[in-house]
């Protein structure tokens, strides 16, 4: 049981650290507070429909600002969609930088936008990656014969 | 003849189910979002009612038969009535508010459904003109479990509650009872009047009032 009690903990850890460090904030708390045996996977399936999205959503944003004329609207259109998918699942640190992203649509910045997209796709990245592992954890935790804190 | 609060009644006993004397509410969801979708369904899951998920308002309406074919009053095209309607507010093609500009501007019994706005958003200008346009309330995302379980006592009993929430606008009714009076004639509706400055919009549409007076009776 003692390893059991370690995973536990690695996950509660790891858990606080995503919240600490800005990376997720209280609205994915409230996804999982709609997990339940009925839905045991509903947090791993949204997310995942998160990162089919927002992967999709820069390789737009990437093309868009590569254009000669550069479609601001529709590169908005596409931060926008960003901006909503992230923050139903609580990925704070994306969601607040397509606020200043928008900004840059708004002021047809180009370089801004494109400053902006790199910061999006490594912040994207870096909750993609931290996401991975908690689930990983999880498994692990399950797979041991421990049940997910709540 | 039957007064339009009594077929809602009736209309509200026949449609919704009673699962252990609790009535399970259908409702229509709107969203572009893919992952918006999928939250809001598990939402409104988790708190029994019945959902049918579409992408677009042309997809609501097609559901409800507005989309030009004979117009089948507020029940989809599976049967099932819908009860309640919540809406993106921000969707290519038709917006949340031109869809319940549509779905209010029916003449038939599906002006009566409540209509709630989801946005990102949280922009007076447009809250006021979707509360003007007659919705019920103007939900700030991301939507929230209290904000659903908020939603479906109101739907069900036919009254407002307080939640006490600063960031969602609703409007109050000017009488805002727990317990309903048993009739209520629709002329002593207040008329619409509301005061820009106020958080609060007190009163509400004469077709919105019969809709949340009608108490189920079960």
């Amino acid at each position: 049981m003692d390893g059991v009690v370690q995973l536990q903990k690695q996950l509660v850890d790891y858990s606080a650290s995503l919240f600490d460090e800005g990376i997720l904030d209280e609205q994915f708390n409230q996804l999982q507070q709609l997990q339940d045996e009925s839905n045991p996977d509903f947090v791993v399936e949204v997310v995942s429909l998160f990162f089919e999205d927002s992967e999709r959503l820069l390789n737009e944003l990437g093309k868009a600002l590569e254009q000669q004329t550069v479609d601001f609207k529709k590169v908005d259109a596409h931060v926008h969609q960003l901006k909503g998918s992230s923050s139903s699942i609580g990925a704070q640190r994306v969601q607040k930088l397509c606020i200043g992203f928008r900004n840059y649509c708004e002021e047809l910045n180009t370089e801004g936008c494109l400053k902006c997209l790199q910061q999006v796709k490594h912040e994207y990245s870096l909750v993609k990656t931290k996401l991975e592992t908690l689930f990983k954890l999880e498994r692990q935790l399950i797979a041991a014969g421990g049940s997910i804190p709540t | 003849m039957e007064t339009a609060r009594q077929v809602c009644r009736r209309n509200l006993q026949e449609s919704v189910e009673v699962c252990d004397g609790s009535p399970e509410l259908h409702v229509l969801a709107v969203d572009d979002s893919l992952v918006d979708r999928k939250v809001i369904e598990r939402l409104l899951k988790i708190s029994s009612c019945k959902v049918t998920a579409v992408e677009s308002g042309t997809r609501a309406l097609q559901y409800l038969g507005l989309d030009g074919e004979k117009g089948k009053g507020s029940v989809g095209f599976d049967g099932l009535k819908v009860n309640l309607i919540m809406t993106d507010y921000s969707m290519p093609g038709m917006t949340g508010y031109e869809l319940l500009k549509k779905i209010k501007q029916e003449s038939s019994l599906l002006k009566e459904i409540p209509v709630v706005i989801m946005s990102s958003e949280n922009i007076l200008t447009r809250i006021d003109r979707c509360l003007e346009e007659g919705a019920e309330e103007y939900l700030v995302k991301p939507v929230k479990l209290a904000d659903v379980k908020r939603l479906k006592d109101f739907i069900i009993r036919g009254e407002g509650k307080d939640s006490g929430e600063t960031r969602i606008r609703k409007r109050r009714r000017q009488d805002d009872h727990t317990s309903l009076p048993q009739s209520v004639p629709l002329s002593s509706s207040p008329a619409l009047a509301f005061d820009p400055l106020s958080t609060l919009m007190p009163s509400s549409s004469p077709s919105a009032c019969s809709t949340k007076r009608a108490k189920l009776r079960i």
